[in-house]
């Protein structure tokens, strides 16, 4: 586990080996080097669990956590998994659990701390059995997860070594996040998890990729609802790992670049234009803005429809990935119905994101026994810097670039 | 509730339709079954249970149906696949003169190109049904899914 799996290709950040996305070691490698290293995974929006005692159940990375909040209001995420024999601790999705967590299998009961409590049968029956008289309850809590919260935003890490979380998501970035999340009160729409067959990179890679979107999702094309022609740009952090891309709609129409193309289909319009009834929220007239923090938090806004996405590994080649739905407690009846409509656009059954379900599959499905190659990423040079041009891929160098940095792929 | 032979005939029969339009990929011809007023939602039963507004599809109107189909077909890429469709436990909640609520089960399988066959979907449909000149139509459809998780994504509508 010392060093990497195998050796990064020549050309840097610019070519990116299959292997990859289907080595097992190298997958072994990102538990202990990304997800329990010194990075910040989301775990829920601090909205969710109001109440003491109100919990959720989630994961950094492959390691199931559960996030509670304390009596004095702060919030706690512990693994959630058995300082005993490793069973599983809190078995729902949510719930309230009191002042403890108690383990179903034998019982041994845990403080919202972690802290553990009791143990049943602790001297034994009548003199026999028990535990030993050296057990010390205070070695054997629940594993506890750093915890902070930016944005009604809570993230975990397993790390001693990773930076404090805003430094981690950066100046840049972070100011990109307030624009949408600001300091309102988060309200959940609703939650939604879809089922990837591809590796979790695929799909992080794909929110990092401006250049397919135009591409690959040709429904605003379809409907003459956007072109690239419109203007934005990529703002991407110094280590490369988070970015935050945007466009204005322009709302042209002439999309010349676009004759011969899939998206350049004629003669359609959309029935009901109402999904575009859009506010410009934040006053700028950014339209679209996807965000995403290294390794695998996403935060986006397509016109009025804002959404966490939890990029979640399930192996090497199979991911889930949690979608939930934002609002704020002070939208109107109007604002709660935009974005009712809008979530239309996005999510598994989204005009402009179904796609993004299915390309990482193709890709993993077409890179069977070609582990020794390599994908091309040269769109835009072979940097990462923010630019004002979408047609790059600097953010998914840049994502390759920490990748790289935090696993220990030699330069 | 029990109505009569012939109401349940006809939302049986607007039911099976239904699903044949869908499985037989007739899909320009699926709006047709819904008012022009309709809701049309995809919606988990977890978000269900919870109040929480935000599913997979919400469409208020039957010219939203018509966009979705036209972009399934003109914009939306995805592997080629079909449904098939099995209902069962046609439960009239209420009937009045015109109207009737109604929840069913379903399963959907989903079968791909190349063999592979799922059970993509099961849930129930909680429908309310306008007696028309042209017969009984959706005024409202909701698809609540049980499987919380949804496999690779949802092109063609449940
Ligand atoms: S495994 Fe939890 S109490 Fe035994
Ligand atoms: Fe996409």
């Amino acid at each position: 586990m010392d060093a990497p799996a195998f050796a990064w290709p020549a050309g840097g950040n610019t070519r990116v080996p299959y292997r990859v996305y289907t080595d097992a070691e190298n997958h072994e490698r990102e538990k202990a080097k990304i997800f329990a290293g010194p990075t910040w995974g989301f775990l829920c929006a601090a909205t969710e669990i109001p109440e003491a005692g109100d919990y959720k159940t989630t994961f950094l990375g492959e390691v199931p956590v559960v996030v509670v909040r304390r009596k004095d209001g702060g919030i706690n995420a512990l693994v959630n998994r058995c300082s005993h024999r490793g069973s599983l601790v809190a078995l729902k999705n949510q719930g309230n659990t009191g002042t403890s967590l108690t383990c179903v299998y034998h019982s041994w009961a845990f403080d919202l701390d972690g802290n553990l409590q009791g143990v049943p049968f602790r001297r034994g029956i009548e003199g026999k059995g028990g535990m030993p008289d050296s057990f010390d309850l205070k070695q054997h809590g629940l594993k506890r997860l750093r915890v902070e919260e930016t944005c009604g935003l809570v993230f975990g890490s397993l790390s001693a070594e990773a930076p404090p979380l805003e430094e981690h998501i950066g100046e840049l970035i972070g100011g990109r996040m307030q624009r949408v999340l600001g300091n309102r009160k988060l309200k959940v729409l609703g939650t939604t998890s879809q089922y990837l067959h591809n590796n979790w990179k695929l799909y992080v890679e794909n929110t990092k990729d401006t250049y397919h979107a135009s591409l690959l999702h040709s429904f605003f094309s379809t409907f003459k609802i956007l072109r690239l022609t419109a203007t934005g740009g990529i703002h991407v952090s110094e280590g490369g790992g988070n970015h935050a891309s945007h466009s204005r709609n322009k709302q042209d129409t002439d999309g010349g670049e676009y004759v011969g193309l899939r998206s350049a289909i004629d003669g359609f319009g959309l029935q009901d234009a109402s999904i575009f009834g859009a506010r410009d929220e934040f006053g700028d007239g950014i339209t679209v803005q996807i965000l995403s923090v290294f390794p695998n938090f996403i935060l986006q806004q397509v016109h009025n429809s804002i959404a966490l996405r939890q990029v979640l590994p399930k192996g090497v080649d199979e991911t889930e990935l949690l979608w939930t739905f934002l609002g704020f407690e002070d939208d109107d009846a109007e604002m709660q119905r935009m974005r009712l409509k809008q979530a239309n656009l996005v999510g598994p059954a989204g005009y402009i994101s179904m796609e993004d379900g299915c390309v990482g599959g193709w890709v993993q499905r077409a890179i069977q026994g070609s582990e020794a190659d390599d994908s091309v990423v040269e769109m835009g040079g072979a940097g990462h810097a923010s630019s004002d041009s979408r047609v790059s891929e600097a953010s998914v160098r840049g994502f390759w670039n920490q990748y790289r940095e935090t696993m220990g792929f030699a330069p | 509730m029990i109505v009569d032979v012939g109401t349940r005939l006809a939302i049986e029969d607007l039911f099976a339709r239904y699903a044949h339009t869908i499985d037989d990929d007739r899909l320009e011809e699926w709006p047709a079954l819904f008012t022009e007023d309709c809701l049309y939602q995809v919606i988990s039963a977890e978000n269900w249970a919870l109040k929480r507004p935000i599913g997979l599809i919400h469409c208020d109107n039957r010219a939203m149906l018509q966009d979705r189909v036209t972009s399934l077909r003109e914009a939306n890429i995805y592997e080629a696949q079909s449904y098939r469709h099995m209902l069962s436990a046609t439960l009239v909640t209420h009937f009045h003169r015109d109207e009737a609520r109604v929840v069913s089960n379903y399963q959907v399988t989903r079968i791909m190109q190349d063999g592979s066959t799922l059970l993509f979907s099961c849930g129930r449909y909680l429908d309310r049904i306008k007696f028309t000149k042209a017969g009984p139509l959706f005024a409202e459809r909701v698809v609540v899914y049980d499987n919380r998780r949804v496999d690779t994504l949802l092109a063609i509508p449940l």
